[in-house]
């Protein structure tokens, strides 16, 4: 009988690479769409609220909203392109390490892109929120933190980027 | 937790919070004032406000213009956007806007109660009453004769129910009780909405304590000050002192012997953020005290705005507007009164 201490072990390898895989892909759109939600609802508050005094901004300030979209389309355009790397393998390899391989790879992509973009689209939202209150006191502000603004999306990119090179070796075993 | 209000805050308190930054922008500026303080009669003053937010609310008064129909309208605006924020607040924030008003509720039961005792009509005073601070039974108050009968027919229903259990005598009321009373009610508010306060946590606590121990600190300091030469005894005197705040308890053991104003000032020197205001005055003077005490709290309040995501900027916002109401009242009298030469000494500019 093998020694229970290996037990865990072999349960973690023996759960099928698709779970991790599709778990990854919902990971990426799922956690993406409640970054992105949160920083819009954040921002959307406060800038309704400051355009009943100062109806100027609110043109201005949807780029606010715009850059926390942004976010939600990473994680979809990030799914998609996962799950089209998921493919078939005969079931004797399975659970060869090349699978697993696979299998991990797509996960820890998912989870990459999602929670990067899930802090992205709140720190672009919590940014927004202030952005809007400043430009309704002080139009000269908007610029100067719609900067700021800018560097907080970048973070979003960075997931997405090395999501989609994690995801590029994820090459599953073929037939035979 | 402190630090990550600014997750959470927007979904009940978002909305809210940016229409108070606009009210906030719509505060009397250094130039209205400079504006103000060189009319000559009180229908320039009203040209001169219908030109920044309180237009809609002077244009129709017919002149002759008294200078209180202009704080009256002043008083409606706050008293309009107040009720605007109420209504559309969630708890806690709802609670924290009501707690801003019992201090006012205090003055008002206090007015009535002195009036009552001064054989003064009671419509007259109900007209005095500040408008944030009636409620339902108010009128009601004219009939009690002692402490208790006020608790019992009246404020028993009122939120300052619980602020009673520490003065109900069956004494009647006289000056000097009532007084005593206000300064007891007022103690007891202000250390409930500190509790509040810290109950709320974040930054909310941190700005709000901060400014609720200035508030009690400097009612410490009046009190004292109020109460040399009369028969208040130390002890009732030391009663009467918050348990909060930079002075508590150490500086309330020295204020409580306080026999003059110069042992006032030096038991306030030994603490930085009062001896600056003290520094101001001469020895002996303390009329500029008031004004000065006034001074510090606007600086206090305008802090409060540099933070976003808490409750403070309500409860600043509140106070900078009744700070321009008197501003406005002090100019007001002055040009009324024709002594445009004293307009200066009371008029705290807030930006």
């Amino acid at each position: 009988m093998v020694g229970s201490s290996s037990s865990w072990s072999t349960a973690l390898v023996k759960i099928s690479p698709y779970t991790f895989a599709s778990i990854g892909i919902a990971i990426s759109i799922g956690v993406s769409v409640l970054g992105a939600a949160w920083g819009i609802y954040i921002t959307g508050s406060s800038l309704i609220g400051a355009a009943i005094k100062a109806p100027r901004i609110t043109s201005k300030n949807l780029i606010s909203v715009i850059f926390c979209e942004a976010v939600a389309i990473y994680g979809v355009i990030v799914a998609i392109i996962l799950q089209t790397k998921l493919e078939s393998v005969p079931s004797s390899r399975i659970y060869d390490p090349e699978s697993l391989r696979a299998g991990y790879a797509i996960f820890a992509s998912g989870i990459i892109v999602g929670f990067a973009n899930l802090v992205c689209g709140l720190c672009v939202g919590i940014i927004g929120s202030s952005c809007a209150l400043s430009d309704a006191q002080n139009s000269s502000l908007f610029v100067k933190i719609l900067v700021i603004e800018i560097f907080g999306s970048a973070l979003g990119l960075f997931g997405v980027i090395v999501g989609i090179i994690m995801s590029a070796q994820a090459t599953w075993p073929s037939k035979g | 937790m402190y630090g990550f209000e600014a997750l959470t805050f927007n979904i009940h308190g978002g909305y809210l919070e940016a229409i108070v930054r606009g009210h906030r922008s719509g505060l009397l500026t250094a130039s209205d004032y400079n504006n103000l303080c060189q009319c000559e009669t009180l229908e320039d003053i009203k040209m001169h406000l219908s030109a920044t937010e309180y237009g809609p609310y002077l244009q129709n008064e017919p002149s002759p213009l008294h200078t209180t129909t202009i704080v009256e309208k002043c008083t409606l605006k706050l008293v309009d956007e107040y009720k605007h924020m109420l209504t559309q607040a969630t708890e806690p924030l709802s609670t924290f806007l009501e707690y801003i008003t019992y201090g006012h509720m205090i003055d008002n039961v206090v007015l009535i109660v002195t009036g009552t005792l001064h054989e003064r009509d009671v419509q007259e005073l109900l007209e005095k009453c500040h408008p944030l601070g009636m409620f339902d039974s108010i009128a009601t108050l004219a009939v009690a004769q002692n402490m208790r009968e006020l608790y019992r027919l009246v404020l028993v229903d009122t939120p300052l129910a619980p602020y009673f259990s520490e003065c109900i005598t069956s004494e009647d009321l006289d000056d000097m009780n009532i007084e005593i009373m206000r300064n007891t009610l007022y103690k007891a508010y202000l250390e409930d909405f500190y509790r509040f306060c810290q109950k709320i946590g974040g930054a909310t606590a941190e700005i709000m304590c901060d400014i609720l121990a200035f508030e009690a600190d400097r009612r410490a300091v009046n009190i004292t000050i109020n109460s040399i030469g009369t028969e208040l005894t130390r002890d009732e005197r030391r009663k009467l002192y918050s348990n909060f705040g930079l002075l508590y308890p150490y500086g309330h053991e020295e204020l409580a012997v306080c026999e003059d104003i110069d042992q006032v000032r030096s038991a306030m020197e030994k603490y930085p953020p009062y001896q600056s205001i003290f520094s101001k005055l001469s020895y002996g003077e303390s009329q500029m005290l008031d004004k000065a005490f006034y001074e510090e709290e606007v600086k206090r309040l305008c802090l409060a705005f540099e933070q976003q995501f808490h409750y403070g900027v309500f409860f600043a916002y509140m106070r900078l507007k009744e700070q321009e109401i008197r501003n406005l009242m002090w100019v007001s009298e002055c040009v009324a009164q024709n002594q445009k030469s004293r307009v200066h000494d009371s008029v705290v500019f807030i930006f």
